[in-house]
């Protein structure tokens, strides 16, 4: 029964962010796993003769200038942000937790982890994902790599900061004093005090990835052509935009409710972990 | 205060040398042969070899770096591969626009942003309130490059208010160089604009809450005073904190929306060199724009300590 309250009360707690913006992520993430069941036209198929169609029963959002299906495009669009996205995420929680950790558990290390990252972070993220996916030339991997080096630091951060809060707390002290391995005090004591800031960052930093991704398309340094990215679609469809402006538009809100849901559900999951955050 | 503000100059020595690791890792960790890469497919053996001298390639790692950290620090960048000019001057030469723009950007960005987070904070828990935070998290969803361009065709091509792109100097076209910047503007203020509503909102909420004000009005003060006076001088601390920081956002932002809009800047400079592979020209827009940031800070660190008496000049 006790139970059952305390789930109830949990389940009231849920932020309707949290609901709005999981909602809008789970659509993301089923048109980027069910693309090749979803569209009905190949997104890379051209048929000069249907190029920049307006919307129709046929093409629902349109045709490119190629002929090519626009809906089928988004969706494959939506593979290429949401694969890019969760990679990112991965990497950078699993670099910037092992940075985290030990420069927060090991006075010794702070300091000069700390300032390497304080220079890395004098940089904007973009710029740093921009240069690097450039130099190391365009391609998934490549822009997978760039992005995680450039967020990173920033994950590297909050990790240290939940590390070093938790670090001298009595439970910490108390297995120090049982003779218990600095490995293990990390994983088992501290680690679990900080999931829930890495979970909240983690959020913030998909949508991130997901923006630098549509920009680094955007500019030519991400994914080329003809591959399906949002950030490629729009620069494409720039040239048309006075006579075919969904080209610009349907990759542009894609972008936008991927990016919204993200930010909405990171926000709910941090107001709905620390409610003493909620004002 | 200035032993405070002296230490802080002296800080930045490391924290730049820092900066230079980092740009020079970051454009010379490059897989393959970077000369070949950047000549392309075409090029003979001989002319390799003489961009390798030029580009000191045909040096070791270690002596490359503290070659090009002795010319930084005399502040030499080296010269640009295309431009037929150093670096600095071509990166001096474009100051201009890149400036104008970051500051149109900032000041849209705190016009539209802090009334907004006071507005929120003051109707807490209000439709008006909630419509202010999904307003400011559209604002931090929006691609800034997809914005530009709705901007542009609306304001630009539809109604003819502005140019739809390019850029005039001041020394040629005086006070109406703004039409050319504030369509990129508010590009770029969205973001910001959006960054310092939500800042602006909690820090305004957390000195609401305080005694002082609760004091102030058990004396009858008048809300607008109360809220101007007492409540947001105080909450302006944590935001220009915000402020510094989004500054990297917003010089990151600069590269992307002046390569949008055509305009002539320093970001349109970078991401040229970035796509025919103009190293010197790219190492030098990253000092450049870290030093800007670090310049930024400092200043807001300054402010921070002038503003807010608390602050020990440790």
């Amino acid at each position: 029964m006790r139970q059952k309250i305390k789930l109830n009360e949990r389940i009231k707690n849920i932020h309707p962010y949290m609901l709005v913006g999981g909602l809008l992520v789970l659509l993301v993430i089923l048109a980027a796993v069910l693309a090749p069941v979803l569209s009905i036209h190949d997104p890379l198929t051209m048929t000069p003769r249907n190029r920049l169609q307006p919307p129709s029963a046929q093409h629902l959002l349109g045709t490119d200038e190629f002929g090519r299906d626009v809906l089928s495009r988004m969706l494959y669009g939506a593979r290429i942000s949401v694969q890019i996205g969760l990679t990112v995420v991965v990497i950078t929680v699993i670099s910037g937790t092992i940075v985290g950790m030990l420069a927060g558990y090991y006075k010794g290390l702070d300091n000069i982890v700390m300032r390497f990252l304080d220079g890395l972070m004098a940089f904007p993220e973009i710029i740093i994902a921009i240069t690097l996916a450039a130099v190391w030339g365009a391609g998934m991997t490549n822009i997978i790599f760039a992005m995680s080096f450039a967020y990173f630091p920033r994950m590297a951060r909050v990790v240290r900061g939940s590390v070093l809060a938790s670090r001298d707390l009595e439970y910490v002290e108390a297995a120090r004093a049982i003779g218990a391995r600095n490995t293990y005090i990390m994983t088992r004591h501290i680690l679990p005090n900080c999931l829930s800031p890495i979970l909240v960052q983690a959020t913030f930093c998909f949508a991130t990835a997901i923006l630098a991704e549509a920009a680094l398309s955007y500019l030519g340094v991400g994914i080329k052509e003809p591959a399906p990215s949002w950030g490629g679609m729009i620069s494409q469809g720039r040239d048309f935009m006075a006579v075919a402006p969904w080209l610009v538009n349907v990759p542009g809100i894609a972008i936008i409710l991927a990016v919204l849901g993200l930010n909405l559900l990171g926000d709910g999951i941090r107001d709905y972990l620390d409610p003493r955050l909620q004002d | 205060m200035l032993r405070y503000i002296a230490r802080r100059v002296l800080l930045l020595i490391p924290v730049l040398m820092i900066v230079a690791v980092v740009a020079f890792i970051i454009t010379n960790v490059i897989p393959g042969d970077p000369v070949r890469l950047m000549l392309g497919d075409f090029a003979t053996e001989a002319e390799i070899a003489a961009m390798e001298q030029k580009l000191g390639f045909d040096q070791p790692f270690h002596i490359r770096f503290f070659t090009w950290l002795s010319n930084i620090i005399r502040g030499d960048l080296g010269d640009s591969l295309f431009l037929q000019m150093p670096v600095t001057k071509a990166i001096f030469g474009r100051l201009e626009p890149t400036i104008l723009l970051a500051i149109i950007g900032q000041l849209i960005g705190i016009l539209i942003g802090v009334p907004l987070g006071v507005l929120a904070a003051v109707k807490h828990r209000t439709a008006i309130d909630q419509s202010a935070i999904v307003l400011a998290l559209a604002g931090i969803s929006v691609p800034s490059f997809w914005l530009a361009i709705m901007l542009m065709m609306l304001f630009a091509v539809n109604l003819g208010w502005f140019p739809t792109s390019g850029y005039r100097p001041v020394a040629q076209v005086g006070l109406g160089v703004i039409r050319y910047l504030i369509l990129p503007g508010v590009s770029l203020g969205v973001m910001q604009s959006a960054l310092l509503a939500r800042m602006t909102r909690s820090a305004m909420l957390d000195v609401l809450k305080q005694d002082y004000i609760r004091t102030a009005r058990a004396k009858g003060l008048n809300e607008n005073i109360i809220i101007s006076r007492h409540a947001l001088k105080n909450a302006m601390i944590p935001i220009i904190t915000v402020l510094g920081f989004s500054m990297a956002a917003l010089l990151g932002g600069t590269w992307i929306i002046e390569t949008v809009y055509n305009i002539p800047g320093t970001g349109a400079l970078a991401i040229t060199a970035i796509l025919r592979r103009d190293y010197p020209i790219i190492q030098g827009s990253m000092i450049f724009i870290a030093l800007v940031y670090v310049v930024v800070n400092l200043v807001v660190d300054i402010c921070y300590a002038l503003i807010n008496p608390r602050v020990k000049y440790r």
